[in-house]
């Protein structure tokens, strides 16, 4: 498909609107549990935003309440100017959502479960099974329209949740961890289909655990930790803040003894490989440089961790040593 | 973007539920036409002949709009609380919950499903009934009107069950331990002039005692209850449930964390 042509910086946000306000925004469960301690965020319209966090950090809570399947204990979300706690109706019906876990019924057929949801949004059925048929032919899976559902794999059931998502053709979508579990080739056919709807103009929220994904996609990122929101930047300025990254070179000759590098972190995974933690002030032809000086060949180079990946264990491990 | 239209929500959740009526026709209708058979054979047939008459008609005549009731009480409820209950189980609750419907769209949706499969058994039950009896309806009207809110109301109190309801002995203990007992002590077999007076005065006060008699004076033309009466109280507890439901929907109780 074209559009994975497009550089990013050109796919610029629209900016008319806030898609997404959130203001101050908490919840705490009959438990006692507080999942969220007064989040506030803004998703300017036309962006694709990531939201990122561990396990347990508030995510789901936080779409819970935008999607009004959770009830805030205090605060406001307002989708396009429209508040979730007073407009309910109206708000709900500027959104589609994909859900972490399947949540349709197991005993219908795709196509049904396509065009009844467009139902529910006041889409009469002709209008609801043409859009039906355009999406589940782009997730591939018109084929499989009339076969029970619970005999989809867990791909197509994935797939079959952005399908109904999209019939009421939303202008936010959010998606929470929409690749989970998928293999590689299904997950980058869905990021250019999601890439697709946000280049013609719905607003897309992300959540997943796969970073590369989110840093390949998303324009703009938050990342929510312990119920708070620890940084909520642009993508490119949050990985301006890499000041060291990690790479790993195998090398031609035994490491004996190691090379000894100024200013840089070394560590021997095997006699042929190294780890090498390398300062932004540091450039990748120093490091060659001085390895050959010490008569040492790279046969081949890798990051250990994917930029955002090494950003985000590290924004997470500060909280919770703080 | 306007608001969506509800109508078109309305009739989604309809003919969703109707689908699923007639999907699943080997538990929905076909189980109440054996039982109501045997009914008809062993109680209004065997048993039956030897009572003689009961309220001036023959015992057959007398108990068919009792099991016709019984009937669409236990399906209307029945329909509700498992249709309700197992979209709330397997999540897919959450389908309608994100769409922009409001609470009494989904209420009426659930409700016109309940009642359309508890109209269906009850005509099955009165085409079974015709194999071993006659019938000549007195009060049309009132016969429709009582089986009608009846279904309603039991509709309803399905709904509350399956918004409290956490697991599925939630939604099977009220029908065994409540609904059960007051449909048979609700004058389905018998007239309540046959009891003692503290009985009758105690059976006074169930509700399904005056859902029996509207209908079977609409059937027959007799009631041992008042007929106005009758229809208040069913009156009451359908403005009542409508309430209570509305109220769990609205705050989202047993459906939103």
């Amino acid at each position: 498909m074209q559009v994975c042509c497009v550089p990013r910086e050109a796919m610029k946000v629209t900016g008319q609107m806030l898609a997404l306000e959130v203001d101050q925004l908490k919840k705490t469960y009959a438990n006692g549990v507080e999942a969220l301690k007064g989040v506030s965020l803004r998703v300017e319209e036309g962006d694709f935003f990531a939201l990122l966090g561990p396990n347990g950090a508030g995510k789901s809570t936080l779409i819970g309440i935008i999607s009004s399947l959770v009830n805030a204990t205090s605060g406001e979300v307002r989708v396009f100017g429209t508040s979730v706690q007073r407009e309910r109706s109206l708000a709900m019906s500027y959104l589609g959502l994909v859900p972490q876990e399947v949540n349709f019924n197991q005993f219908e057929r795709p196509l049904e479960i396509v065009v009844n949801q467009a139902g529910y949004y006041g889409i009469p059925k002709r209008i609801a099974t043409e859009r039906a048929e355009k999406y589940l032919r782009q997730l591939q899976l018109w084929d499989k329209r009339d076969q029970p559902s619970r005999s989809l794999s867990g791909g197509m059931k994935r797939r079959l949740m952005i399908a109904r998502a999209m019939v009421n053709e939303p202008r936010l979508l959010i998606l929470d961890e929409p690749t989970a579990g998928v293999d590689i080739e299904i997950r980058r056919s869905m990021w250019e289909f999601i890439r697709e709807i946000n280049q013609k103009g719905t607003t897309v929220i992300l959540t997943t655990h796969y970073l590369e994904e989110a840093e390949e996609l998303c324009r703009n990122i938050a990342i929510i930790d312990h119920g708070e929101i620890v940084e909520d930047t642009n993508m490119k300025q949050l990985l301006g803040k890499l000041d060291i990254e990690t790479f790993v070179l195998d090398l031609r000759e035994e490491i004996q003894p190691p090379p000894r590098l100024e200013g840089m972190d070394i560590h021997c995974r095997d006699e042929n490989t190294i780890e090498v933690s390398l300062p932004r002030s540091k450039s990748l032809n120093a490091l060659f440089a001085e390895l050959d000086d010490q008569g040492f060949h790279v046969t081949s180079m890798r990051n250990k961790a994917n930029r955002l990946e090494e950003l985000f264990l590290r924004l997470v491990e500060k909280g919770a040593s703080s | 973007m306007s608001q969506p239209n509800s109508w078109v929500g309305y009739r989604t959740i309809v003919r969703k539920e109707v689908t699923r009526i007639v999907r699943i026709w080997g538990q929905t209708v076909v189980p109440p036409a054996i039982t109501m058979t045997l009914y008809f054979i062993i109680f209004g047939n065997l048993i039956g002949r030897r009572i003689g008459e009961m309220g001036g008609f023959d015992y057959m005549q007398f108990i068919v709009p009792g099991l016709v009731m019984m009937s669409v009480i236990t399906n209307s409820y029945g329909n509700m609380v498992s249709s309700f209950f197992g979209a709330k189980f397997g999540h897919h609750i959450e389908e309608l919950l994100v769409s922009p419907l409001p609470s009494s769209i989904i209420l009426a949706g659930y409700v016109t499903g309940a009642l359309v499969r508890g109209l269906m058994v009850g005509a099955v039950v009165i085409l079974v009934s015709l194999f071993f009896t006659r019938l000549e309806v007195q009060h049309p009207l009132i016969m429709v009107s009582v089986l009608l809110l009846t279904s309603v109301v039991f509709a309803m109190a399905g709904m509350v069950n399956a918004i409290f309801a956490q697991k599925f002995d939630d939604i099977a203990i009220i029908p065994t331990f409540v609904l059960t007992p007051l449909t048979y002590l609700g004058g389905v077999f018998y007239s309540i002039s046959l009891l003692p007076e503290f009985w009758q005065k105690v059976s006074a006060f169930n509700p399904i005692l005056y859902m029996v008699n509207g209908f079977r004076y609409g059937i027959l033309g007799v009631s041992d209850v008042n007929i106005v009466r009758a229809y208040a109280i069913m009156l009451v507890f359908a403005v009542l449930l409508f309430i209570t439901c509305m109220t769990l929907l609205r705050r989202g109780t047993g459906l939103r964390s």
